[in-house]
């Protein structure tokens, strides 16, 4: 038999019984647009989380003051060190390394915020004019905090969107001198609203020089050191650079955390990843049935077609030629069904994405893969005991049936 | 060209063994019109299926075209049964999804015959047996006798040696059935064996050669000029 006739052939069948074959259609679609439709929704959530850290800025290292592995070794060494803090000419020093683009050192307090008669309490941010394109941050008016050296601070502040519109409404902000503490700034930027990310709330800072921080809060001491690698390549790089630089600045003494944006990236993918794949199996589950439908359906078709099954037999069919159009048909409808769940799966993704927006919604190709190749599988496993037993089937008894 | 020898078919039907055929001893020739008849539960049918390599004998061996194929397998029976042997029922047995030409085509498109030398042929055999207006009608569609028409055709597409007709006008009117007959004849007389099983004392009678059978045993085997000889 001809491969174009047998197809031709399961054509037949599957064309001749519309209201089975829109069943078993149905079945398969649900099955497949189910894995396509979840497993799009776990991908979304990675690629959103994964968005969510690019958007703390890429090839981003992060230095935090002490250490928080346990190095083993000397406990008693562990239990009475007090970490050393990280100072600005720590991060200063950090530009020696060549796999070091941009430095952003970093100190967060809380701080009385007032305009006129308006007080605000606010997150204050000092830091360097470097925060900016390390943090991938946008102005909505005026200039960043301003280039030169750290050391020496000029009354100026950026202002998040939220404090803009709380302080000053619908009057213009750049330019006005706001008191935070017992010092005052004049506003020479205003930032663009960009939501939450990861907790800091950029909208409600308000960001002051470096120095000036330091004698706000009083302190040397640095909450984070914000690095920039030249490239992704150089993060590594970057990393150990930081570690060697402030082991020597500090008397040979290792008590720094170095976090690179990578290493938490690549757990959040891991887990994510995972739900998804987990997920998108248990959606599968729903294909098995499907699969249990087409075995149903084809041992009710063997016993419907018993005098059709005779009757090739009796027209020269061999075994395998019988179990091939039974295989044939069950390909067919899980291809259908396959066709039909992958459309019914996009549109349900569109619509999701007209309800959210911001999260990028895509089918990843593994599922796209996976969702038809289970249904083909399934379909034709299914479908090997009642091929058997149709090639089984003795054409005399077959026939004489009516 | 059949040579069955000491052919036994038993059956067990609720514990008890049914001797449907005993000892058939048979020799069928190239170009024989020969008829079976005899009383229902004779082995008439048993006899036609154990010849159309559709059931296995229990005992006896079986030679067809001087090749035993008492034990061939089930794949190597089909293939016989494809090349050589074409088979006519009582109730048409039709595909009913497919219409008269793709029903004719069929043992064509089992044997994977290429579509081109399939649709000459198929054109021949519509034209032969009168179906051209009908190629593209379903059985449901059809007379009962264009649908044993169609049977016949199909049972032809092969170009089998042997034509084994079980009660092929028995579903059908006397006219229609005289019709149906005599272009089972007309293959016949173009060289054919045409193996006839009838209940129909008057159809019978038209072969050149007719068993009777009685309990699974040839009781009966007249060669005469029947009616058909003596008209042709």
């Amino acid at each position: 038999m001809r491969i174009a006739d047998l197809f031709t052939f399961s054509w037949q069948v599957v064309s001749g019984s519309r209201g089975r074959t829109a069943l078993i259609l149905l079945a398969m679609g649900i099955g497949v647009a189910a894995v396509v439709l979840v497993s799009t929704l776990g991908e979304g959530a990675r690629r959103y989380v994964l968005d969510q850290f690019g958007s703390l800025g890429t090839n981003l290292v992060i230095v935090l003051p002490g250490r928080s592995e346990t190095a083993g070794a000397n406990p008693g060494f562990i239990v009475g060190k007090t970490p050393r803090d990280l100072t600005l000419d720590d991060a200063l020093a950090l530009g020696r390394s060549h796999a070091v683009k941009l430095i952003a050192p970093l100190i967060i307090g809380t701080g009385d915020v007032r305009w006129g008669a308006k007080l605000r309490e606010s997150p204050i941010l000092g830091s360097t004019a470097e925060l900016l394109p390390v943090r991938h941050m946008a102005l909505a008016q005026g200039v960043f905090l301003p280039p030169g050296d750290p050391h020496h601070a000029q009354p100026v502040c950026v202002i998040g969107a939220k404090v803009r519109e709380e302080l000053f409404g619908a009057q213009a902000a750049l330019g006005e001198w706001l008191r935070i503490g017992d010092r005052r700034f004049r506003v020479i930027g205003v930032m663009a609203s960009q939501g939450v990310t990861f907790g800091t709330n950029t909208d409600e800072v308000v960001m002051v020089p470096l120095v000036a921080a330091q004698a706000l809060f009083n302190t040397e001491s640095l909450f984070r050191i914000l690095i920039e690698a030249k490239s992704r390549e150089q993060v590594a790089a970057a990393k150990e650079d930081a570690i060697e630089i402030l082991r020597q600045r500090h008397e040979g003494e290792r008590d720094v955390t170095v976090i690179t944006q990578d290493a938490v990236l690549a757990t959040f993918d891991r887990i994510l990843r995972a739900l998804t794949l987990a997920v998108g199996g248990i959606a599968a589950i729903s294909l098995a049935v499907a699969g249990i439908l087409i075995m149903n359906v084809m041992l009710i078709a063997v016993t419907q077609r018993r005098r059709e099954i005779g009757l090739l037999k009796a027209l020269g069919a061999t075994g395998a030629q019988i179990r091939l159009t039974f295989f044939t048909e069950a390909v067919l409808l899980a291809l259908g069904g396959a066709g039909l769940g992958l459309a019914a799966g996009k549109l349900g993704q569109l619509f999701i994405l007209q309800l959210y927006p911001q999260i990028p919604f895509t089918a990843p190709w593994w599922a796209l893969v996976a969702a038809p190749l289970t249904a083909v599988v399934t379909a034709a496993l299914f479908t090997v005991a009642p091929a058997a037993h149709a090639a089984r089937l003795d054409p005399v008894a077959a026939l004489s049936r009516r | 060209m059949i040579q069955l020898r000491g052919i036994e078919r038993v059956f067990v039907v609720g514990g008890e063994e049914v001797h449907a055929l005993r000892s058939v001893d048979l020799e069928i020739r190239q170009g024989e019109y020969l008829s079976i008849m005899g009383p229902s539960g004779s082995g008439k049918s048993t006899l036609l299926n154990v010849v159309g390599l559709l059931d296995r004998p229990s005992a006896g061996s079986y030679a067809l075209d001087e090749r035993d194929v008492t034990g061939l397998n089930d794949d190597e029976l089909a293939r016989v049964r494809r090349e050589k042997i074409g088979f006519v029922f009582q109730f048409f047995h039709l595909v009913p999804r497919l219409t008269a030409a793709q029903n004719i085509a069929l043992p064509m498109v089992l044997a994977g015959v290429p579509p081109g030398e399939r649709a000459a042929r198929l054109e021949q055999l519509l034209g032969e047996y009168g179906l051209e207006d009908r190629a593209h009608h379903r059985p449901d569609q059809l007379s009962g006798g264009q649908c044993q028409r169609v049977a016949i055709a199909r049972a032809m597409s092969m170009r089998p040696g042997v034509i084994l007709a079980d009660e092929p006008t028995g579903n059908l009117d006397r006219h229609t059935g005289r019709e149906v007959l005599a272009v089972l004849e007309r293959l016949h007389d173009s060289g054919g064996t045409l193996v006839l099983v009838t209940h129909d004392g008057e159809l019978g009678a038209r072969a050149h050669r007719r068993l009777r059978m009685v309990d699974g045993k040839i009781v009966g085997d007249e060669r005469a000029r029947g009616a058909h000889a003596a008209a042709s």
